[in-house]
């Protein structure tokens, strides 16, 4: 009897140990790997965790579905609000010819560009689909320039991890991985259908993630911080949405 | 020496009844968790639509296209025109951190559940009807017995009925996989890796249409399910659901 109580006391820390070495492991590659999402903490950390490094297994590499351009909607919403404040505004009035780029953090040379200098590197169109996290959506035709390539120019540093990302739009700040910000189809968008971005859509420059939903690609920005960890952002959940409730990762 | 008249079995007191083995531990267990996951699914994804209770058909849908069909409920944005003179506080975001984690809960849950309900042979013994309780005969006198609320005999306290064996079955292999599947579709990330899995719908918004309906039916499902317990014996029914053991009259059997 005390035999058998003796082994199965073994066995049960035998099992413990290894059950919780085996999490600690896991932890471990998934934090090298990239699979913990900032925002982790809290009840609903685990399912945000396993959706996050899900999609990041299935999908680090693959592409946006591209439509042909008859299906381009022929009404697209503009959702939200523009920015209403002066300074926004004496932009906007000033063509955005005094507008600027700025990116800084983790990159070799920080610089930052005007619309101009960014309507000069090779552009990319694609129709993608939108959708909003409500529910609705409309595709369009985006140009702009690959945000690999300005991330190129500038010369990101081996440490990097995300980019965050900042709107002229007080408040609204985000940020993606590196899978994200290097995929060809993350793109600094400055024209929609075949013209310029117009405002609503969030010209002059919009960030186009189109694996994302609607609310991760922020409009009006005007800053990119190239870093290793999102903890000194705000309150370190990656971007302004989780503030508001809403998930980080915006790939479903 | 006690006395032998104050030792009785139960037996002896409940004469009629015994205390039989019903479900297993295993069916129990991933019951109360799917039911779980079940509500929050539910009230989450109430949520989530009252964001925009207008539903489409093809790959794109918003407040400048047809609508197939829009609820007429008030709605939590102020782009969609209800008819309502208010909009309903937004919840989104909790909803879909939620609605995500009680699909991964469910999800998980079910994969454990058809690996060992395969193991076990539990889909062919338990849920797989006769051949002679799927003839035209046996199930129209089955439907015909539901349709008179006729109480379930005795042999239906331990086995599921030719009908209720068939309508598990469907919402366990045809239900559940469709409503993950076109939950699936309508993630962007899904969509870029596995583009066929939304094409086979006619593209996003189809799925979200038929996410819609096949929840609609999964709830029609509950109901009808809370109905036939309270029928068939609300007690035994939730006892041996819970405790694994239910109750048989001897004179019935």
């Amino acid at each position: 009897m005390s035999n058998l109580s003796r082994r199965k006391l073994i066995t049960t820390g035998l099992a413990a140990t290894a059950g919780a070495s085996g999490l600690a492991v896991a932890a471990n590659l998934a934090h090298r790997y990239g699979l913990i999402p900032p925002d982790h903490g809290g009840i609903y950390g685990a399912g945000e965790t396993l959706t996050y490094g899900a999609q990041r297994l299935l999908t680090r590499h693959s592409l946006a579905r591209e439509f042909p351009r008859s299906q381009i909607s022929t009404k697209p919403v503009a959702n939200g609000e523009t920015p209403q404040d002066e300074a926004f505004k004496r932009l906007h009035a000033g063509g955005f010819t005094d507008w600027r780029l700025a990116i800084d953090g983790l990159v070799a040379r920080p610089a930052s560009f005007s619309l101009a200098e960014l309507k000069s590197y090779p552009s990319r169109s694609q129709i993608t689909h939108l959708a909003c996290e409500e529910g609705w959506s409309f595709i369009a035709e985006w140009i702009g320039v690959p945000l690999s390539h300005v991330l190129t120019v500038v010369g990101i540093l081996p440490k990097a991890r995300y980019v965050v990302y900042s709107s002229m739009q007080r408040g609204w700040w985000d940020s993606v991985d590196m899978a994200d910000a290097l995929h060809p189809q993350t793109l600094l968008t400055y024209g929609m259908n075949g013209g310029e971005l117009p405002v609503g859509h969030g010209g002059p420059l919009r960030l186009r993630v189109p694996r994302q939903l609607g609310y991760k690609n922020v409009k009006y920005i005007n800053r990119l911080t190239v870093t290793d960890s999102l903890k000194g952002f705000g309150k370190g959940l990656g971007s302004a949405s989780p503030e508001y409730g809403y998930a980080w990762y915006a790939g479903i | 020496m006690a006395d032998p008249a104050l030792v009785r079995s139960p037996a002896d007191v409940f004469p009629a009844i015994t205390n039989t083995a019903r479900h297993t531990a295993f069916v129990r267990i991933t019951h109360w968790i799917t039911t779980l996951c079940f509500f929050a699914l539910l009230v989450s994804g109430i949520e989530i639509v009252i964001s925009h209770p207008r539903f489409y058909w093809g790959e794109t849908g918003n407040v400048f296209t047809h609508a197939l069909f829009q609820l007429p409920i008030p709605a939590s944005r102020s782009s969609v025109l209800t008819g309502y003179g208010y909009v309903l506080p937004d919840q989104n975001g909790w909803s879909r951190y939620l609605h995500f984690q009680a699909a991964w809960i469910a999800v998980l849950t079910g994969l454990l559940y058809l690996g060992w309900g395969w193991l076990t042979r539990h889909f062919r013994k338990n849920l797989l009807p006769g051949r002679a309780d799927v003839s035209r005969r046996a199930l129209s006198i089955e439907i015909a017995n539901h349709l008179r609320f006729k109480p379930p005999g005795e042999a239906e306290a331990w086995s599921y009925n030719a009908l209720q064996r068939l309508t598990y079955l469907f919402v366990i292999f045809v239900l559940f996989p469709l409503v993950i599947w076109t939950g699936l579709a309508m993630s962007p990330a899904i969509a870029s890796a596995f583009p066929a899995a939304v094409t086979v719908f006619g593209g996003q918004q189809s799925a979200r249409t038929i996410h819609f309906f096949v929840s609609v039916f999964l709830l029609l499902f509950l109901l009808v399910h809370i109905v036939m317990i309270f029928l068939a014996g609300f007690r035994n029914r939730m006892r041996a659901m819970i405790t694994g053991r239910a109750v048989k009259h001897m004179e019935h059997a």
